[in-house]
């Protein structure tokens, strides 16, 4: 058992803390700055198959980078070589080890520092390294690498949310293309994307999950439109997309037809700890906490007249550390060379569960004025932030796997319940 | 990060378990639920033949020297095999003596624990029921070279069976600690039926006359080592409960794949799936922070305190809902007494309750965090 850093841990933290402390603008870093909750409650960057993901160049908090800002920030990560920490040397990245992947995203999260790749980085890119034929890599990886393609996921449909694999958006071949037609939603940045990676059915005869084809799919190609979704807490990441008679070149199918289902759910070696999320959520709990004592004397903050929000905020402390914990279970397992499955459920249904845990205690915290959750409203407690999250932490146990797609996860492949 | 266990814990953990399973049975748990003791010397020598008594008693004292973790590591064992008998109050009682004892003290006292000759408690909490420093109300009042002890001490495990016990107590300038025996004159032990079939006692002082020498470090300034003992037992009681809970599950688990109804096993059922996913995360989140505060005690880290309040708070209410959820899996049989099951409820509620539970630790917290 060992629960602090090894003498060479030790040292990459502080390469990476160093990096982090000199190139993030202060005012970009998470405890000078007032930001909102977690998007569904995951951190960008990681590599976690999901629906319904931030789109790019978001930090932890959902804390975005504007115009020049990005662009230089993208600049040092690239200059360190830290577009794409995760991938192998060989492709660009910086062959990190789980252990130095979970290190350096600890680190980000700690700081609300922005991993810039996108789904490009956390997705696609890897799928066509592990599937992807020699011309797929050369056209694909330097373009994401050096940020001139922005990516977006096609999986879920209307019809196909928990039992994607029953999805119905047909690619039928002609000649050397497939025409597509069809539709995907909760398709996060699909109004800014050049490229998407999607997943249609080939094969409408096979068992549902050995019909289906992992496509690359080029926004600029006739027959594509993208709906805006406004969510209910006023956001407009999610898109609808629709597909009539959309030709792809064969070429652009990754890993063999029909094989697609396996090609999207084998990834490279990633870290899945997700503790950029069990960091966000420790911050969160502290900023809560900081507000309510800064605020005790104002009649925005109802802590000192209220002894039930004050426990509930004290529980959200200690289940938050208990997330870190969860986490750290994952990477150690992932460290001693097992691979973590109904773990990283676990991880993640603790964790976005006591997102919406933490921000009904805000509200609490913030009673009547917690309804108010516009950002210019001066009377709004934290600029509306907590109101905000509130509305957006619905979606914390519905998107990347609902929690109760986890709890199945958990009980029949973790412990071997059986299906009914 | 490393959450996993060395290989001579691991061998420790495998060694205990069979030894448990073996030796202390559950009719053997069952049966010591009758006994006035609680447990049987013949159990208690075969375990001290293993050097656990003495497992964190350093060599130079007759015992093995091994460390608080490994420690921490039997005791969960302890939890999962409901273990009748004073291996915790024992436990605890020497961890006061290597914090608090002089070095000729411990000549005197942590061979006949290490050898598992003496069996010792330790007597702090009183009718008051608190566990901070107001709640000691117990008085030592200096006369020549003795100490003259008077009060209560209410809810001591196993003092009924102890040799001696290491008591705290209010003097003129502040707590202080004494090693008394057992049985002294003045000293009368009244024992407390509790749910959880365990052994504890109303102990009453009655001028019970201490010999100075007796002392445990300076008159008046034993709060702070207290707390460095107290930090250290809480996190033991939650590894009990880890152990423990770890077991209820595994049993429901089971039951739930054997049971049949509707024509097929209850574990095919969703909502039954769902209460065992959380079981799980219960038990694994309850195992992982109690393992972060067993570490921080261990390795005298800044922020221990709190860390040990974060765990006792989470694991009190985890291994509770665990327990909980365990009789309800098994429906009717699980409310019998002849079925095992109880026998996790029962003591569940004791190691909830003992060195704080999680109203008093999740107050702690709430203070440490200035609110």
């Amino acid at each position: 058992m060992r629960l602090t850093d090894t003498p060479e841990e030790a040292a990459w933290r502080a390469e990476v803390r160093d990096f982090l402390d000199t190139e993030l603008p202060d005012e970009f870093k998470r405890r000078n700055r007032v930001s909102d909750a977690p998007f569904a409650g995951y951190e960008a960057g990681a590599a976690v198959p999901a629906n319904g993901r931030p789109t790019a160049v978001t930090g932890g908090s959902g804390f975005r980078l504007e115009g020049g800002a990005r662009g230089e920030w993208r600049e040092k990560l690239a200059a360190r070589g830290w577009i794409a920490p995760a991938w192998p040397k060989e492709y660009g990245g910086a062959g990190l080890t789980t252990t130095e992947q979970f290190i350096l995203n600890e680190e980000f999260a700690e700081f609300g520092a922005p991993q810039v790749g996108g789904m490009g980085v956390s997705m696609a890119g890897p799928t066509i390294i592990k599937h992807g034929t020699d011309e797929q890599k050369a056209e694909h990886l330097p373009r994401i690498l050096k940020g001139e393609v922005q990516w977006c996921q096609g999986f879920s449909e209307p019809g196909s949310g928990s039992d994607l694999a029953s999805l119905q958006t047909r690619a039928v071949r002609d000649g050397d293309e497939f025409v597509i037609n069809g539709s995907k939603i909760w398709t996060s940045g699909a109004a800014s994307a050049n490229w998407m990676f999607m997943l249609a059915r080939t094969d409408t005869e096979a068992p549902k999950h050995r019909g289906i084809s992992y496509f690359l799919l080029d926004f600029t190609t006739p027959g594509i439109t993208v709906q805006p979704l406004v969510n209910m807490a006023g956001g407009a990441g999610f898109n609808q997309v629709f597909f009539d008679n959309v030709r792809v070149p064969a070429r652009n199918v990754v890993g063999e037809v029909n094989r697609g289902w396996y090609v999207a759910t084998t990834t490279l070696d990633f870290e899945r700890s997700s503790i950029g999320t069990s960091v966000g959520i420790n911050h969160a709990v502290d900023q809560i906490i900081r507000w309510a004592k800064e605020n005790q004397d104002s009649p925005q903050s109802t802590l000192s007249r209220n002894p039930i929000a004050r426990a509930e905020l004290i529980d959200r402390y200690i289940e938050a550390r208990v997330a870190k914990m969860l986490s750290y279970r994952v990477v150690h397992m992932q460290q001693a060379g097992l691979i973590p499955n109904h773990e990283a459920s676990m991880a993640k249904l603790f964790a976005t569960e006591l997102t919406q845990r933490i921000y009904r205690t805000a509200e609490k915290m913030t009673g009547l004025y917690g309804l108010l959750w516009e950002r210019d409203e001066e009377l709004a407690p934290v600029g509306g932030q907590f109101a905000r999250s509130y509305v957006s932490s619905v979606s914390s146990t519905i998107a990347g796997g609902t929690s109760e797609i986890q709890r199945n996860i958990i009980s029949q492949r973790g412990l071997g319940m059986p299906r009914s | 990060m490393d959450l996993g266990l060395t290989e001579e814990q691991q061998m420790l953990r495998d060694f205990a378990r069979d030894f448990l399973e073996k030796e202390a049975p559950e009719q053997y748990v069952r049966d010591m639920e009758e006994d006035p003791q609680g447990y049987l010397p013949a159990v208690w020598n075969k375990m001290a033949e293993q050097g656990w008594m003495g497992l964190i008693v350093p060599d130079s004292y007759g015992g093995v020297g091994m460390g608080y973790l490994d420690l921490m590591v039997l005791i969960e064992e302890f939890g999962r095999n409901l273990t009748p008998g004073p291996f915790r109050s024992n436990s605890v009682a020497t961890i006061a003596l290597l914090e608090a004892a002089s070095d000729a003290q411990k000549q005197v006292y942590l061979p006949a624990i290490a050898s598992g000759t003496q069996v010792w408690a330790l007597a702090h909490t009183e009718p008051s029921a608190r566990f901070d420093e107001q709640g000691v109300q117990l008085t030592a009042t200096r006369d020549g070279d003795v100490y003259v002890l008077n009060g209560t001490k209410l809810f001591v495990p196993n003092s009924h069976v102890a040799d001696k016990m290491v008591v705290t107590a209010r003097s003129a300038n502040g707590i202080s600690m004494f090693v008394v025996d057992a049985k002294a004159a003045g000293v009368t032990h009244r024992p407390l039926v509790t749910m959880a079939s365990d052994r504890q006692s109303e102990v009453t002082f009655d001028n019970v006359r201490v010999p100075a020498s007796d002392i445990l470090g300076e008159e008046g300034k034993a709060w702070p080592v207290f707390q460095r003992i107290s930090q250290k037992a809480t996190v033991l009681e939650a590894a009990y409960l880890v152990g423990l809970s770890q077991m209820a599950f595994e049993i429901t688990l089971d039951y739930t794949k054997e049971r049949v109804q509707f024509g097929q096993p209850i574990a095919s059922f969703q909502a039954m799936q769902h209460m065992a996913a959380d079981m799980a995360t219960d038990v694994d989140a309850s195992r992982y922070i109690t393992y972060q505060a067993a570490w921080d005690v261990d390795t005298d880290e800044d922020d221990a305190d709190e860390t040990v309040h974060v765990a006792k708070a989470w694991v009190s209410e985890a291994s509770r809902r665990v327990v909980a959820k365990a009789q309800e899996m098994h429906g009717g049989i699980g409310f019998t007494k002849d079925y095992k099951i109880q026998l996790y409820f029962r003591r569940q509620k004791a190691a909830e309750v003992a060195w704080g539970d999680a109203e008093y630790h999740r107050e702690l917290v709430g203070q440490a965090l200035g609110i």
